[in-house]
C-alpha cells in the first residue's frame, strides 16, 4: 500500500491532541507555530513567550501594530484575559525554573539519545544565535520537537549523533514527524505510531538511530 | 530636591567615554532605546560593547553605531536577522563578515541572568543551561547531584539605555506591556542608568505598587515624544 506524508496542518494537530488542558506551553519558531493556530477555542492552553508574556493570545487585526506587544518572531500578538507580562528574568525562571509543562521546538536533528540540535548548522558563515533555545530544552518538563522526517535530500534528521551543533543533550521526550511519532525513552527512541501503509521496515531505512516499536503502533492519517 | 529628569538627549549622553559597555533595553522590535542610541551616535564615543538581546531593530540607532565601526563588539542572543527578506539586524551581519565587530553569543536566560547577578551583587553561579554545548567550551562546568552546570561571570556595566512609558523625577519607572524585557535587570547591572520615557508625570504619579523600576536603579531621565 503506498504511504503519504502527513501534512503539517496534520501534524500540528496531532501534537495539539496531546496537550492537556490546563498546560503552560513555549511553542518555538518555525513549524511549531502552526500548534498555535490548531489549538480550538473552547481549550485553556496558557501560551508563554519569552518576552515574558503569559497567556498570548492572537493580534488583535483591529487595531495599529503595538510594537510592544510582539513575539519573538518580531510578530503581532494579542494578550488573553488572564495574561501576564514579566521582565527577562521572571520569564525565564518559568523557562529554566521548570515551570512551563511544555515546549514544542523545530529541529535540524534529533539523536537517538534525544540530544537536540536546532540552533546552528555549524556553517562558518553563520552568525551565531542562540535566543532562548537552551534555556527552554533545559527547564520544560517535556520537550517535544517538530519537523520533517528527512531532509529535502531525503537525509535521515533522526540520527545517530548529530552533526550540527546541540542545543542540549539528551533533552527531547517526544518527536512528531511526517512520518512517524517517536518517544525518547532511557535514551533510546521507540515508535508509537506511524503513517497508514508504511512498514516498519520502510520507517527504520529512513532513520539514522535503532528504533524500537510499541505494543500498540497507532495508525496515523492525513 | 532629588531630580534626574534632563532637558535634551544630548545631555542624557554626556560623558560616556569611549571603551565603555552599554547595556541596551529592548527585544524584538519592543522597548527599543532608539533616540538614545541616535544621540549617542552625535556624542562621539567609540571603542563600545554593546550588551543587548538583538543586534540592531533596523538601521536607525544600533545599525547606524555599527556601521559607523563604533561598536567593536556585542554580546547578543540572537544577532542574526530574524527575517532575512526584511533584515532587523543587516549592519550587524556586515561587520561580523567582514571581522570588524566581535560578537559574544550568550543563551538569552543566561543573559538575563548574568545581569541579575551584577546588579544583585553576586559573583559568578552555576546555570544547567548550554551544558553539553559548544557555548560551554573554555567555561568551567560541574556535576552536581546528577546535573551538569556552566559556570557563568556576572555582567555590569558602566551604562544602560533604557526606554520606558512613565517616570517621575526620582527615576521611577514602569513599561508598556511587553516592552520591559530586559530594561529592569539592565537598569539594576549598570552604573548608570539613562531612561527614554514617554512622559514624566508628578511623584506619586506612578502608584508605588506599579513602579516596575524604583528610581534607586535609574540615573537619567530624559522625554522622548513619540519615539520609534
Amino acid at each position: 500500500m503506498a504511504w503519504q506524508k502527513l501534512s503539517r496542518q496534520r501534524m500540528a494537530q496531532l501534537v495539539v491532541d496531546d496537550i492537556p488542558e490546563g498546560a503552560y506551553v513555549n511553542l518555538g519558531i518555525g513549524m511549531p507555530v502552526m500548534v498555535g493556530e490548531c489549538l480550538p477555542k473552547d481549550r485553556e492552553i496558557i501560551l508563554h513567550s519569552e518576552n515574558g508574556i503569559l497567556g498570548m493570545g492572537p493580534a488583535d487585526t483591529s487595531r495599529p501594530f503595538d510594537t510592544d506587544l510582539v513575539n519573538a518572531s518580531r510578530k503581532p500578538v494579542g494578550l488573553v484575559p488572564g495574561a501576564s507580562i514579566s521582565d527577562h528574568v521572571v520569564s525565564f525562571a518559568m523557562m529554566r525554573g521548570g515551570k512551563l509543562d511544555l515546549t514544542v521546538l523545530g529541529a535540524f536533528q534529533v539523536s537517538g539519545k534525544g540530544d537536540l540540535a536546532n540552533w546552528d548548522t555549524g556553517a562558518a558563515t553563520n552568525i551565531p544565535s542562540v535566543g532562548g533555545a537552551m534555556d527552554l530544552v533545559v527547564g520544560a518538563k517535556q520537550v517535544y520537537v517538530m519537523m520533517e522526517h528527512n531532509t529535502r535530500e531525503g537525509e535521515a534528521k533522526v540520527v545517530d549523533r548529530c552533526s550540527y551543533p546541540l542545543t542540549g543533550a539528551g533533552v527531547v521526550d517526544r518527536i512528531y514527524t511526517d512520518l512517524a511519532i517517536i518517544d525518547v525513552i532511557d535514551g533510546s527512541l521507540t515508535v508509537r505510531g506511524m503513517v497508514e501503509g508504511l512498514t516498519r521496515e520502510e520507517l527504520q531505512s529512513l532513520t539514522g538511530a535503532p528504533l524500537k516499536f510499541a505494543a500498540q503502533v497507532a495508525v496515523l492519517k492525513n | 530636591m532629588l531630580d534626574k529628569t534632563v532637558a535634551t538627549l544630548e545631555e542624557a549622553v554626556s560623558g560616556i567615554a569611549d571603551g565603555s559597555t552599554i547595556l541596551c533595553g529592548g527585544f524584538a522590535g519592543s522597548g527599543i532605546p532608539t533616540e538614545l542610541m541616535c544621540a549617542l551616535l552625535n556624542q562621539g564615543a567609540k571603542d563600545l560593547t554593546l550588551v543587548s538581546n538583538n543586534a540592531g531593530n533596523g538601521r536607525l540607532g544600533m545599525g547606524e553605531l555599527i556601521a559607523a565601526g563604533r561598536v567593536r563588539k556585542m554580546i547578543a542572543s540572537y544577532s542574526r536577522s530574524v527575517d532575512p527578506k526584511n533584515p532587523n539586524a543587516a549592519e550587524f551581519a556586515e561587520a561580523y563578515v567582514a571581522g570588524r565587530i566581535e560578537l559574544e553569543c550568550v543563551p538569552q536566560g543566561t543573559l538575563a541572568e548574568r545581569l541579575r547577578a551584577a546588579g544583585a551583587g553576586m559573583g559568578p553561579f552555576f546555570t544547567p543551561t548550554a551544558y553539553g554545548t559548544q557555548l560551554a567550551e573554555g567555561k568551567e562546568t560541574r556535576v552536581i547531584d546528577g546535573v551538569g552546570y556552566v559556570l557563568e561571570q556576572p555582567l555590569k556595566a558602566e551604562y544602560a539605555f533604557i526606554k520606558a512609558h512613565q517616570a517621575d523625577r526620582w527615576g521611577n519607572l514602569n513599561y508598556r506591556f511587553a516592552g520591559r524585557n530586559f530594561s529592569p535587570v539592565m537598569c539594576m547591572a549598570a552604573t548608570t542608568t539613562i531612561a527614554q520615557v514617554d512622559e514624566i508625570v508628578p511623584l506619586g504619579g506612578i502608584a508605588p505598587e506599579y513602579v516596575m523600576t524604583p528610581g534607586i536603579f535609574v540615573q537619567r531621565v530624559v522625554v522622548v515624544k513619540g519615539a520609534q
